[in-house]
């Protein structure tokens, strides 16, 4: 049996008293031991910062375990639930402070699983950032993607941790977007 | 010092342009005969849509192991009062008391047990607590919209809470969002996220709303409208309305929970 799926809608442009809560974008507290600064732009179609867009993160631990603790909105600075979500800023930017997740299996590269909502968008989007690094190569995923748009799943380091920018629309710097079985 | 009545621009398009495109989409996929069960994520009528969604083919991925599991919440996350958003300030909101309930199952109708809902919504006067909101209707100052609370051990939700107001917005000239409470939704995996928006039956503006209709099947849109229920109403206190919500099908085994306490 399977039933019919409820249909999603726009986040709308009042989600900010709704979904941000305090300490929503800080996995880890900011500078703690092995903590990394994941952040990026959102951008549409022509190119312009999204200043209400909202982003989730999901993670593993850095020993490619899967958290599955409470805590996420009452953060304790202790438990790492994997869990973040943060919305964006007036010039479109969105920040976490948070780990490096581990590899999700032998030779299988590590990403932040990512969630994307906006103002416009009809819809959710799911896409993945991957770390960099030389499992890359070999992941089956990524080597059946477009060569030229493989790379907007690829995180760059940066000083600080890691940026990944989010395209919703464009040629091909138009971030791929992630369809599972089942919708 | 009262509002000044916004005049209309002119440089935006009638109700009757943006109906007409909404029909024509329509039209077209009653013809094509597919269900389309999700909104299109390129949806002219919804203007703020057209640089916003993404122009290539969504890329089909099998779920790694991360994606098959959900975040995780608890009571240490959620008070249970922040199920009743007419008990945060010092007195009761304006406007029509309404319970709104229902269960959150997967696509195999297993129950979402123990998980995250959150709700945001305007007041009855159709105004969002929200700096972008210039609707020149009044705030309340017993009603900010927003609450939370985790489904039980059988997938259902219940939030107290007044019934929003509908609300004007620039899409077109005229144009009025249908009353309507935000919801947002995990599953057992990842890949059941879900953020969409809950209706009221017999809103007259749902035939005219560009985010509504962008679910182009009108048997995958209704799923979108609550129905009044009258088993759920509280005698001289609160009108009920029932909503359950299907998030698609989870990976993970099924396990009755251990113990049974509750």
């Amino acid at each position: 049996m399977t039933l019919p799926t409820t249909p999603g809608q726009t986040v709308g442009p009042f989600f900010h008293y709704g979904l941000p809560y305090d300490g929503d974008r800080d996995l880890v507290p900011p500078g703690s031991p092995g903590a990394v600064l994941l952040h990026g732009i959102v951008r549409d179609g022509a190119g312009v910062p999204i200043p209400d867009a909202l982003v989730e993160i999901w993670q593993t631990r850095p020993d490619g375990t899967v958290p599955q603790e409470p805590g996420s909105i009452r953060r304790d600075g202790w438990t790492f639930t994997g869990f973040g979500r943060a919305s964006t800023d007036r010039d479109g930017l969105y920040a976490f402070s948070t780990l490096a997740p581990g590899p999700i299996g032998p030779r299988r590269p590590a990403f932040w699983a990512i969630t994307v909502f906006a103002r416009g968008l009809p819809d959710r989007l799911f896409t993945r950032a991957y770390v960099p690094g030389p499992d890359l190569d070999d992941d089956p995923f990524l080597a059946a993607l477009p060569a030229e748009r493989r790379g907007t799943l690829i995180a760059a380091t940066d000083p600080q941790g890691y940026r990944f920018d989010i395209r919703l629309q464009g040629q091909d710097d138009e971030t791929v977007f992630l369809r599972f079985p089942g919708r | 010092m009262r509002s000044i009545i916004p005049i209309a621009a002119p440089d935006l398009e009638p109700q009757s342009a943006i109906s007409a495109e909404i029909d024509a989409i329509a039209g077209a996929a009653a013809r094509a005969g597919g269900d389309e069960t999700q909104p299109r994520l390129d949806y002219p009528p919804y203007r703020s849509s057209v640089l916003r969604h993404p122009t290539k083919d969504l890329h089909h991925a099998d779920p790694e192991s991360v994606e098959r599991w959900a975040p995780c919440f608890g009571n240490r996350d959620v008070d249970p009062l922040e199920s009743d958003l007419t008990i945060v300030h010092a007195c009761e909101p304006l406007g029509e008391r309404i319970i709104v309930t229902g269960r959150v199952v997967d696509g195999d109708g297993r129950p979402v047990r123990r998980q995250l809902v959150e709700i945001w919504q305007a007041n009855a006067g159709g105004r969002y607590v929200h700096k972008r909101d210039q609707h020149p209707a009044p705030l309340d100052p017993n009603f900010t919209g927003a609450g939370r609370c985790l489904t039980d051990e059988d997938g259902w939700y219940r939030f107290v809470t007044i019934k929003p107001g509908p609300y004007p917005w620039r899409n077109h000239l005229n144009a009025w969002r249908p009353a309507h409470i935000h919801f947002s939704l995990f599953g057992t995996d990842f890949t059941q996220r879900l953020v969409t928006q809950m209706y009221f039956p017999g809103d007259p503006l749902l035939a005219l709303d560009p985010i509504y209709q962008s679910i182009a099947d009108p048997n995958f849109r209704e799923r979108l409208v609550s129905t009044y229920d009258h088993d759920v109403t509280i005698p001289e206190w609160a009108l009920g309305y029932r909503w359950d919500i299907v998030l698609t099908g989870s990976t993970q085994a099924y396990f009755e929970p251990e113990g049974s306490d509750l």
